[in-house]
């Protein structure tokens, strides 16, 4: 069905919900990456076989929801039974009929698929429950673990394409302009920039043809909260482009995906050709004279390619290369032509924000960082995932609230954000409110929403070495601050992991880390320094131990540590085989011996022995 | 026209001219590595770097690469301050890290005071400081036949996957624009070889002169209008063919 006039649309969601209402229990089986990996397709598969053999009545294949990421990734496959919420974790192809016979025919809950709280040692039935979910504030993510992934009758029936067709009859361009600026959004891809701003300096520069660009390019190491919205609710992202289009003039949108999102590309691209067909998306949208139509880009892997300019030039089928910005983008960008570029949070954030209002909007977070954040809560943290906060929230409440502490109980070190460009915050910064500004000011910044956390067993000299290494890899090698300059510090650090640098080396790399700031070309080298002034600025001491102790006190760095067996080896010999150069040796119930000279240093033999008989130092 | 004060001196520009167009116009030395009059300006090598302020900026300055920054009302330049002159010191620092061998790189290093670099020597640096200016006037010139490859440190200049370049003509262009004369290229009797790729030399038909390769001539005759027979005489005999000519004209005006 082709929707002529914006009264179809409302009629077919009246339908739908008519429709969606005579289903009582729903099965949400979490098809985001994390549980994919873990077989969740085998347990969708299961799930229909099983159905379609026992013929239960009232529920039907069709209750049965391939959703988007449900957030906590740790616990997956997760699957969901709706309405009362309750929560399965780490389910296995096995327990599917388990799943059918007890929770859905008789309302009976299997208390081996409950998750256990950590801190509580007790089983929790409900999802909204657990605190990972409880401290979390759900905005642009509602829709992910709520509906079929690329099934638009779910989008239309959780109020999808209403902002759309509020725009386009009862707004005007101007206005949608200044809605989105009320509210406060700004950017989400990182630097924070005012989103309504943006779009009212790209309308009013004249041109032949205007274009809208989705960044889905994103490429901070340990990141995945844009990778989830494009796989999981896709047509949020079309809606909330469609709708800059209107407001911009454009007629022309590009998605730019990375590559290695391969279900990302096949779901956004199943999305567009199902818009089209409805006429959410081409020529005439429902009807009217406003025609948009969005074509997929997809990039080879190339981390600079997130960067604006850059990505224009990939698009356009150049060398992704940044240009100086002096003229920006809003001016001239893709083609030399006018170009909105937003990343996909951003645009998914755009139709609720028209749908709810500006005030709405504007409550949630902090009064210069109004909404919410997606973030991917990786590292040492016990659970990790997929979250969401207000802007605002602190460090503490994500960390030991939504995360629920630090694994084992170790000491909470650092939290590293905004990936490659961003810095990592000691314990001392936990009450630190995270927004852009903030953040900005303790000398990380808030990025596309990577949150790596650390606990004392992470060497910091290593952290910046790694994340310099990665830039190194990944500047384009255009300007020579980045590429020789990047190159340079991190042969530096490589120094002080190895115990061979002096005091002054790490003036020298401040002194550098200044003139590839000031130097570089684009925002990679401009912020490529940062990792490692964050690292130098909050954990000095621990420089300072690499270089005059010649001691790595997280036990990290190779060249500074040794490995050696104590008394407590109980001779058990599990870590004989592991060892790569057989550098141990020792008979069963006696006491082992590393051969110093051959060791190695890999750590196998650490991470295998059950009596913590393995000393590092 | 503009006005703009550049090191305490009042200047006068057009509008949209680049900064660094002024600036070699007023005779101020900025060095640049990656600029070439004929492409675009590029933002590569960060030498001619500059710092810009206003007077409405309170006390704020921004550093801005001159080749691409364009002219504005109340600009006010430093082409040499302290932090300029540190950047571009750190910059030659760098390339002579990476290119120690280069006496281009050498010698302008020197002019800053740098005469050994203050970090750690690449190995296998070679002399080659991916300026682009080979590949962008190789795009400019309408053949497209080499481009930087790769990315990160690991970048190079190089034909498409690293073969014999199917659309190089033997031109010479980015060879002879090299500022460090990197490209290597040989003549050996009749041919030319550049990029690993063998080209036959035109010959002179009046005095037997190598000239263009027969590539480039076809296609300069194919591309740009020029018959091809223009091609078969050398330049000096084209020029001594234009006196005759000339004489000949000459004598006619006198007899008419």
């Amino acid at each position: 069905m082709h929707l002529d006039n914006p009264q179809q649309l409302i009629d077919w969601h009246d339908k739908i919900i008519a429709k969606q209402k005579k289903i009582k229990k729903k099965i949400l089986v979490c098809c985001g990456p994390g549980c994919l990996a873990n077989g969740a397709q085998d347990i969708i598969d299961k799930f229909k076989t099983v159905l379609k053999e026992k013929k239960i009545s009232g529920f039907t294949v069709e209750a049965l929801k391939e959703t988007g990421c449900h957030g906590f990734c740790e616990q997956g496959p997760l699957v969901v039974m709706e309405p009362k919420g309750l929560y399965y974790t780490k389910v296995k192809v096995k327990d599917v009929e388990d799943i059918i016979e007890q929770s859905i025919k008789n309302d009976k809950i299997i208390d081996r698929l409950l998750y256990n709280d950590p801190q509580t040692d007790k089983k929790i039935e409900r999802y909204q429950d657990i605190k990972f979910y409880s401290h979390q504030k759900k905005v642009v993510l509602n829709n992910l673990g709520n509906i079929n992934q690329c099934n638009i009758e779910d989008y239309i029936a959780n109020d999808g394409y209403q902002a759309l067709s509020k725009v386009i009859t009862s707004m005007s361009p101007q206005k949608v302009i200044d809605t989105i600026t009320k509210s406060g959004l700004r950017g989400r891809g990182g630097a924070g920039f005012p989103t309504g701003r943006k779009w009212a300096t790209c309308r009013k520069v004249e041109s032949d043809t205007h274009y809208v660009i989705c960044n889905g390019d994103e490429g901070d190491p340990g990141a995945f909260m844009d990778r989830a919205l494009m796989e999981g609710d896709p047509f949020s992202v079309l809606e909330g482009m469609t709708i800059a289009a209107f407001a911009v003039g454009a007629k022309q949108g590009y998605i730019y995906v990375r590559e290695e999102y391969p279900l990302a590309v096949v779901n956004l691209q199943k999305a567009i050709e199902i818009a089209n067909e409805k006429g959410l998306l081409g020529d005439n949208i429902l009807g009217t004279d406003f025609s948009f139509n969005i074509k997929i880009s997809r990039g080879a892997g190339a981390f600079v390619c997130g960067e604006s300019s850059a990505l224009m030039k990939s698009v356009a089928g150049e060398v992704g290369e940044p240009r100086a910005k002096y003229v920006r983008s809003v001016v001239k960008g893709l083609y030399d032509r006018p170009t909105v570029l937003n990343n996909v949070e951003t645009f998914a954030n755009v139709p609720i924000i028209i749908r709810k209002g500006a005030s709405w909007y504007q409550k949630i977070g902090t009064p210069k960082n109004s909404g919410t954040k997606a973030f991917s809560l990786v590292g040492k943290v016990r659970n990790t995932g997929l979250i969401e906060v207000a802007m605002g929230t602190t460090l503490r409440e994500i960390i030991y609230d939504i995360g629920g502490g630090i694994i084992d109980d170790r000491p909470f070190k650092a939290v590293q954000t905004g990936g490659p460009s961003g810095g990592c915050l000691p314990a001392s910064k936990l009450d630190l409110p995270v927004d852009f500004d903030s953040l900005n000011e303790a000398g990380s910044m808030m990025g596309s929403g990577g949150m790596i956390v650390m606990d004392d067993l992470t060497c910091m000299v290593d952290v910046a070495k790694y994340f310099l290494g990665f830039l190194v890899n990944e500047s384009c090698g255009k300007c020579v601050p980045c590429r020789e300059g990047l190159y340079q510090l991190h042969a530096l650090t490589v120094k002080v992991s190895e115990g061979k640098a002096e005091e002054a080396d790490l003036e020298k790399m401040e002194k550098l880390s200044e003139m590839v700031i000031i130097g570089s070309l684009c925002g990679l080298g401009k912020s490529g320094p940062n990792p490692l002034l964050s690292t130098i600025k909050y954990f000095r001491d621990e420089y300072m131990a690499h270089i005059r102790d010649k001691r790595c006190p997280a036990g990290v760095c190779r060249a500074l540590i040794t490995y050696k067996i104590t008394d407590a080896c109980t001779g058990c010999m599990a870590c004989i085989a592991p060892c790569p150069t057989n550098a141990i040796t020792g008979k069963k119930n006696e006491m082992h011996v590393i051969d110093q000279e051959l060791c190695t240093k890999c750590g196998a033999c650490f991470a295998v022995c059950r009596y913590d008989a393995i000393l590092v130092s | 026209m503009v006005n703009l004060t550049i090191n305490g001196r009042i200047v006068q520009a057009k509008e949209g001219e680049m900064l660094l167009t002024v600036l070699r116009r007023e005779k101020i030395d900025v060095p640049a590595l990656c600029h070439h009059e004929a492409v675009e300006p590029f933002g590569a090598c960060r030498l001619c770097t500059v710092e810009i302020t206003k007077e409405d900026w309170n006390g704020y300055s921004n550093y801005v690469t001159s080749c691409l920054y364009p002219v504005e009302e109340g600009l006010i330049v430093s082409t040499h301050s302290p932090k300029v002159n540190e950047l571009r010191k750190t910059i030659l620092d760098l390339f002579l890290a990476r290119h120690p061998n280069s006496p281009e790189i050498r010698q302008l290093a020197a002019d800053y005071g740098v005469f050994k670099t203050s970090y750690e020597t690449v190995v296998d640096g070679n002399n080659c400081i991916l300026c682009a200016i080979c590949t962008r006037i190789c795009d400019t010139m309408g053949f497209h036949a080499i481009s930087t490859v790769g990315r990160g440190h690991g970048k190079e200049v190089a034909p498409p996957l690293h073969q014999v370049p199917p659309d190089c003509v033997g031109c010479l262009a980015c060879a002879l624009n090299c500022p460090t004369h990197y490209i290597e290229y040989t003549f050996d009797n009749n041919y030319l070889t550049i990029w690993d790729k063998k080209f036959e030399l035109m010959v002179c038909s009046r005095c037997g002169k190598k000239t263009i390769t027969k590539e480039f001539a076809e296609y300069l005759s194919k591309h740009r209008d020029i018959p091809f027979s223009y091609f078969e005489i050398c330049d000096e005999c084209h020029r001594k063919e234009l006196a005759a000519t000339m004489g000949q004209i000459t004598s006619w005006e006198r007899e008419a």
